[in-house]
């Protein structure tokens, strides 16, 4: 690029123009190098659920589609076959649940706090969202074992695994901030044809403000749905285990199936990973609008 | 249902100006009532908890014990800084953390710097780069661990053993990535990386394309070429984002625990070089079920989490935004 500029205006076109193209060509290895970085572990625990669990681990065959059957999905509905293992349905089930509770119950929970500390007036409302904001540096890992200790007499319940991220004071920040910038006269008008408070905000602001549940929606599903710590510390019962923990304990398995662990990977993910394809914009569109506040 | 209400007839033209007031003369408890829910939710399953940990930090006291619960005061802390059997492994557990953040901070975010200014062009078949990449962010960190675990396998079954050994010419091969102090802390560094740096990415490509593209313009009429107009403009434009991607990288440094516990308890990964607080504190508290001394942990825990967020507050205001 610096050459070409003190070079002639003709000669100059040219030789841009070929310098151009030499950097889209790297731009486009290096995206390939980059891509297969990010791509290659997913492959190899796709195509690993497919192939004779001797086969997974064997260096760089590891990679080769060859032998490719659904033994593996069979073996692990044939190993987790019983109480004491628990099921795979079972573990799906109970992340399944849980998930739906947590997402559904924080879309509505929070939304209805951030509405009343953006749109209403009331006292003490000040001094309590400012202890919100203050709560959303406190991770949940500050409160994890306190917690496990209040609700031991709970443990390998579903309704305590979901219960405790239903209330999140980070969603109510982020729907704070969305709800601030919805215009006043809106809801002047759902009063002036004679609405309360709960069918304003039911029918007039939630039907305009769809993205950030969107947002919160994503952003909760995804930790939720990785949750590992909390069921660490109150699942014993293998028949209450969510997918995270669950694989945690079927990888540890002796002797160990690397194939079975794999198709069972493969069965916790796919289903996500599907959702994520058809929906990668909004996916993209809630991480990015999770960072505006700082 | 709007069409509908809109047919009733406003109740008259006089009350319109009294509007903004009308929400609490009318509804007095519908503020409290709507935030109650959740701000109940907080108080018992945050609040309550954080308040416990720092009570139960001051006792010796254990789950389901005979014993009651007795107050020592502050010795659970000063023996967790002079008892050479608990400061050895909580100091290694503080000195893993920091080492983690120390290098993830940096290297992280010079990553999502750089792999947003990769996607961000427009060049054919983009989207499919860009899916690749974001892929990982929906894994989560159990099954990432899995993975991860087998790629790192010891001897050349390993999957980056064999990629090694084809470079290296066999020399290479043998490696036990994760059982071997020197290198365990790295490798969960590779896997925390390859799941999470997609996330900072796509906030940084969010502030990269809401800078200004007069600025690019007036840049490049200044004959700046690439490099200069990505130091000078790019760079200052995104400054506040890198900082804020910087603090949250740092938040979660010090939360780290899946990826490690998961490890730790299938033994394929050596303990002392990648013990992390979080562990400690569910080692002790879960495990061991010295509660009070877990508390005691998760009260200097909370305290560095406390410090980054100030730091954070303090950098963001700066900016004189927010």
């Amino acid at each position: 690029m610096t050459m070409a500029k003190t070079m002639e205006p003709t000669r100059r076109s040219s030789s841009m123009k070929r310098t151009r193209r030499w950097q889209t060509a790297l731009h486009y290895l290096i995206l390939t190098v980059v891509a297969l970085f990010f791509f290659l572990p997913v492959y190899y625990l796709i195509v690993g659920s497919f192939r004779p669990s001797s086969e997974v681990l064997s260096g760089l065959s590891g990679f080769v589609p060859t032998n490719l059957s659904f033994d593996n999905y069979a073996g692990v509905f044939d190993h987790l076959n019983s109480d004491a293992t628990g099921y795979f349905g079972q573990f799906a089930l109970v992340s399944i649940i849980v998930t739906t509770a947590v997402v559904a119950g924080s879309l509505i929970v929070n939304s209805m706090a951030a509405y009343s500390f953006a749109r209403m007036k009331w006292r003490g409302k000040k001094v309590l969202f400012l202890l919100v904001i203050i709560l959303t540096i406190i991770p949940f890992e500050a409160v994890a074992l306190p917690l496990y200790y209040m609700f031991s007499g709970q443990r390998d319940t579903v309704v305590i695994q979901a219960i405790p991220f239903i209330a999140n004071a980070f969603s109510i920040f982020l729907f704070y901030t969305f709800f601030l910038d919805v215009p006043g006269e809106i809801e002047e008008a759902a009063r002036l044809d004679g609405a309360g408070p709960f069918r304003t905000f039911f029918q007039v602001i939630v039907p305009i403000t769809k993205p950030a549940f969107a947002t919160v929606a994503i952003l909760t599903f995804l930790a939720q749905w990785g949750s590992y710590l909390w069921p660490v510390l109150m699942v014993s019962d293998p028949t209450a285990r969510p997918l995270p923990l669950a694989i945690s304990i079927f990888q540890n398995q002796q002797p160990p199936e690397w194939g079975q662990v794999l198709a069972f990977g493969t069965m916790f993910i796919v289903p996500v990973l599907a959702v994520f394809l058809i929906f990668q914009r909004w996916f993209v569109a809630s991480i990015s609008s999770s960072a505006i506040k700082g | 249902m709007t069409t509908q209400t809109q047919k009733i007839p406003s109740p008259a033209a006089a009350p319109a100006k009294r509007q903004s007031s009308a929400i609490l003369t009318g509804h007095r408890f519908a503020g409290p009532l709507f935030a109650s829910p959740a701000l109940i939710g907080l108080a018992i399953f945050l609040v309550a908890p954080f308040v416990l940990a720092v009570v139960l930090s001051f006792y010796r006291v254990q789950l389901n014990s005979p014993r009651p619960a007795r107050f020592i005061g502050f010795e659970q802390y000063t023996r967790l800084f002079t008892d050479p059997d608990l400061s050895a492994a909580f100091g290694q557990a503080l000195l893993n953390n920091f080492t983690f953040a120390l290098i993830v901070v940096p290297v992280q975010t010079v990553l999502a710097l750089g792999l947003a200014v990769l996607v961000n062009r427009k060049l054919r078949g983009m989207v499919v780069f860009r899916t690749f990449i974001f892929m990982p962010l929906v894994f989560p960190l159990a099954l990432t661990a899995v993975i991860w675990r087998l790629i790192y396998s010891r001897g050349d079954e390993g999957l980056l053993n064999a990629i090694l050994g084809l470079f290296s010419g066999g020399a290479l091969s043998s490696h036990d990535w994760l059982g071997s102090p020197s290198t365990a802390l790295g490798s969960i560094i590779v896997m925390s990386i390859w799941q999470s740096v997609s996330f900072q990415m796509i906030i940084v490509l969010a502030a990269l394309q809401s800078v200004p593209t007069e600025l690019y313009e007036a840049a490049s009429l200044d004959r700046a070429n690439k490099w200069q107009q990505f130091i000078n403009v790019t760079v200052p434009g995104i400054r506040n984002t890198l900082i804020f991607v910087a603090l949250i990288t740092t938040i979660f440094s010090f939360r780290l625990f899946d990826q490690v516990y998961l490890l730790s308890r299938s033994g394929s990964v050596d303990r002392g070089s990648t013990e992390t607080v979080m562990t400690q504190i569910i080692n002790t508290g879960f495990d061991n079920n010295n509660v009070g001394q877990a508390a005691a942990m998760t009260v200097i825990f909370m305290l560095i989490i406390t410090v980054i967020a100030i730091i954070q507050r303090a950098a963001v205001r700066q900016r004189g935004g927010v």
